[in-house]
C-alpha cells in the first residue's frame, strides 16, 4: 500500500452546500496509467486540484507519492508534474527559454538543466525550433513540449488535464507514445480525456458521475461488466444513468 | 440555389497560410461538416462565411448573396455560434435569448417553435446567469440563441469541443432534428467519430481540404486492408511493428493497433513469432475516418 502512488480514502470537498467531490477512494499505482473520466462538472478537476495539494479537502485523506495532502503539499508539488489541456508554457518565450524557467522552478542545476534540454530537443526533434518563440509552434508541438516540461524534474506521478483536446490524429497518437514511454520508466500517469478510444490506451479507468466514483476497473473490465462494444458505450450507459 | 458557395477561398495571416485555395458548395438541408484538427483553418472560413473577415482571394455566397457586397443582408439570414462561448456572462438565459431575438428584431414567441424542444431542456434555469451554466448548458443557450430569428444557414464552429461524450451525443441528436426542419448546417469539429453523423464532410488539414466525399465514401476510399492486433504489452508491440520494414502504418486505435502492410500478414506474423509477445491477437478491421484522415495528412506531408 504504500508503494501506491496515490492513496485515497473518502476524499469529499463541499463548495458551500453543494458536494463536488463525495467521498472518492481509490489507489493509484507507480508506473500505472490512470485514466480519470466523468462528464463535465462530475468533479474531476476538483479531485485533481486536491491532489495536486492546490486546494484543502473538506474531508477525508490522501497521500500522492507517500505525502499526505493536508500537512505536506509542498513535497507534493515538487514530486509531480502537471499539465492542462490550456497550454501552460509561454508563449512568448523561446522553447529553450520556457525548458530553462521551469528547470529553474524546479530547482534542477545549471548543468541538468543543460542536459535535460539537450535530451528533450532531441527526443521531440525539436532542435531546430529551440531558438523560435513557443508562440508559432502548432498546437500539437505546443502539448509535446508541455507534457515532455511536466516530467523534466522526473516526478513520480504526472497529472494530465485533457492533455489531447483539438490535436490532429497523428499527434494525439505520437503524444500517447510520450505517455508511454514515461510509464514505461515507471512513471505514473493520471489523466484526463474526452476521447473514449484513449480511455482503452490506461491500464485502469475510473468514471466519476456526479462527484462519485461508480465505476474502477481496467478497460476489458469495465466493457465485461456493463456488456458494452467500447469505453464509450460504457461511459454513456454510466453517465446517462444518474437520475 | 445551391445555401453555401465557397470558390477558391485564399487567406494568408503574415507568413500563414491559413486558408489555401478552399471551394465547396452545400446544399439544401444538408448537413456538411468541417472535420480538422486546432489550427487547420476551420474558424477562419466561418468567419470568412459569416462576413466578419474578408478573403485575400476566391468568392463565397451564402444564400445567394456575396459575402462582401452583401455582408448586411447575410448578418440578419445566418445563425452563427462561434467557437468560443460569446453570449453574456452576466445575463441570464431568459435575457440572453431576449437580447438575440430584439438585435433581430423578432420576438422569441415569434420562432419558438424552432427552439422549442432545446429550450425545454435549459428552461427549469431560465433566471441562472449563463456564466454559471454548465458546458452542456451552454451550448444548449448558444444554439438557441443561434436560432431565435429562424436564420436560413446555420454555422456552427466547434460546439462539442471539450464536451464530455454524454453531452456531444445529445447535441448531435438535436442536430439531426433541425436538419428535418430544413436549415442547412455547417459544422465543424476535431472529432473525428462525428463526421460519421454528417451528410457530406470536408476534411480539413493546415488550412487545405484533402478530400470532400459523403463519410462512407471516404471510408471505402480508404483501399487497402487494416489489421487490428494486440498484445499484453501494447507498448512493445507498437516498438516492434514500426521496426519491421513490410509496415506501412501502425496506430494504437482504442484496445487495437491498426496496422497497414505493403507485404503479407504472414511475412508479418513469421517475424513477430520469435518476439515472444503474449497474447497476441491479429484480425482484420474495417477502416474508420480517422484512419483515413491519418493516411490524407501523410499524403500531404509527403508532398510539402
Amino acid at each position: 500500500m504504500n508503494n501506491n502512488a496515490i492513496v485515497t480514502k473518502d476524499l469529499t470537498k463541499r463548495f458551500g452546500d453543494f458536494t463536488a467531490t463525495n467521498a472518492i477512494t481509490f489507489e493509484v499505482g507507480q508506473g500505472e496509467i490512470f485514466g480519470f473520466l466523468g462528464a463535465n462538472g462530475a468533479g474531476k478537476t476538483t479531485a485533481m486540484r486536491m491532489l495536486c495539494g492546490l486546494l484543502k479537502p473538506s474531508s477525508g485523506e490522501a497521500k500522492v507519492a507517500g505525502y499526505d495532502i493536508y500537512t505536506q503539499t509542498e513535497q507534493i508539488k515538487k514530486r509531480i508534474g502537471y499539465m492542462s489541456q490550456k497550454f501552460s508554457l509561454y508563449e512568448d518565450l523561446t522553447v529553450k527559454e520556457n525548458i530553462r524557467f521551469y528547470g529553474g522552478i524546479y530547482g534542477l542545476s545549471n548543468r541538468q538543466i543543460k542536459e535535460k534540454t539537450r535530451q528533450l530537443l532531441a527526443r521531440l526533434q525539436l532542435e531546430k525550433e529551440a531558438g523560435h518563440l513557443v508562440s508559432s509552434l502548432p498546437l500539437g508541438w505546443k502539448q509535446k513540449l508541455s507534457f515532455s516540461i511536466a516530467v523534466l524534474h522526473d516526478p513520480s506521478i504526472v497529472f494530465l488535464d485533457e492533455p489531447t483536446g483539438g490535436v490532429d490524429p497523428i499527434t494525439r497518437r505520437q503524444f500517447w507514445d510520450l505517455i508511454y514511454e514515461s510509464a514505461d520508466k515507471g512513471v505514473t500517469i493520471f489523466v484526463t480525456t474526452h476521447y473514449m478510444d484513449e480511455a482503452e490506451y490506461c491500464n485502469r479507468i475510473s468514471i466519476m458521475v456526479d462527484g462519485k466514483i461508480k465505476a474502477l476497473d481496467t478497460p476489458s473490465g469495465l466493457k465485461k461488466q456493463y456488456n458494452a462494444g467500447s469505453m464509450n458505450d460504457v461511459f454513456l450507459q454510466l453517465a446517462r444513468a444518474k437520475s | 440555389m445551391q445555401p453555401i458557395i465557397v470558390e477558391n477561398i485564399h487567406k494568408s495571416f503574415g507568413d500563414v497560410k491559413a486558408l489555401h485555395d478552399i471551394s465547396f458548395t452545400i446544399g439544401e438541408g444538408e448537413l456538411f461538416g468541417l472535420i480538422g484538427p486546432d489550427g487547420a483553418g476551420k474558424s477562419t472560413l466561418f468567419r470568412i462565411l459569416a462576413t466578419l473577415l474578408l478573403a485575400d482571394e476566391g468568392n463565397a455566397k451564402v444564400n445567394g448573396r456575396d459575402v462582401v457586397k452583401e455582408y448586411r443582408t447575410i448578418r440578419r439570414e445566418v445563425g452563427y455560434m462561434p467557437g468560443r462561448f460569446s453570449l453574456y456572462q452576466d445575463l441570464t438565459i431568459e435575457e440572453n435569448l431576449n437580447f438575440f431575438a430584439t438585435i433581430f428584431n423578432t420576438t422569441v414567441e415569434e420562432n419558438y417553435e424552432l427552439i422549442k424542444e432545446i429550450y425545454e431542456q435549459i428552461a427549469p434555469f431560465a433566471k441562472r446567469p449563463a456564466g454559471k451554466l454548465s458546458g452542456g448548458m451552454k451550448q444548449k443557450l448558444a444554439l438557441c440563441c443561434a436560432l431565435v430569428h429562424k436564420p436560413k444557414v446555420l454555422f456552427l464552429d466547434e460546439p462539442t469541443t471539450g464536451v464530455d461524450p454524454v453531452s456531444r451525443k445529445e447535441f448531435w441528436d438535436m442536430l439531426q432534428r433541425l436538419k428535418t426542419k430544413g436549415i442547412p448546417i455547417l459544422v465543424s469539429t476535431p472529432y473525428m467519430d462525428e463526421a460519421v453523423l454528417c451528410d457530406r464532410v470536408a476534411l480539413i488539414q493546415k488550412g487545405a481540404i484533402m478530400q470532400i466525399n459523403t463519410p462512407a465514401n471516404i471510408v471505402a476510399g480508404f483501399g487497402m486492408p487494416v489489421w487490428a492486433m494486440k498484445a499484453k504489452n501494447i507498448y512493445r508491440l507498437i516498438h516492434d511493428l514500426r521496426a519491421f520494414k513490410g509496415v506501412l502504418s501502425c496506430y494504437a486505435f482504442g484496445e487495437y493497433l491498426h496496422v497497414t502492410l505493403d507485404t503479407e500478414l504472414d511475412d508479418v506474423k513469421a517475424y513477430l513469432a520469435p518476439l515472444g509477445h503474449e497474447a497476441l491477437e491479429i484480425k482484420p478491421a474495417a477502416p474508420g475516418i480517422e484512419d483515413a484522415f491519418m493516411q490524407l495528412m501523410q499524403e500531404q506531408n509527403e508532398l510539402t
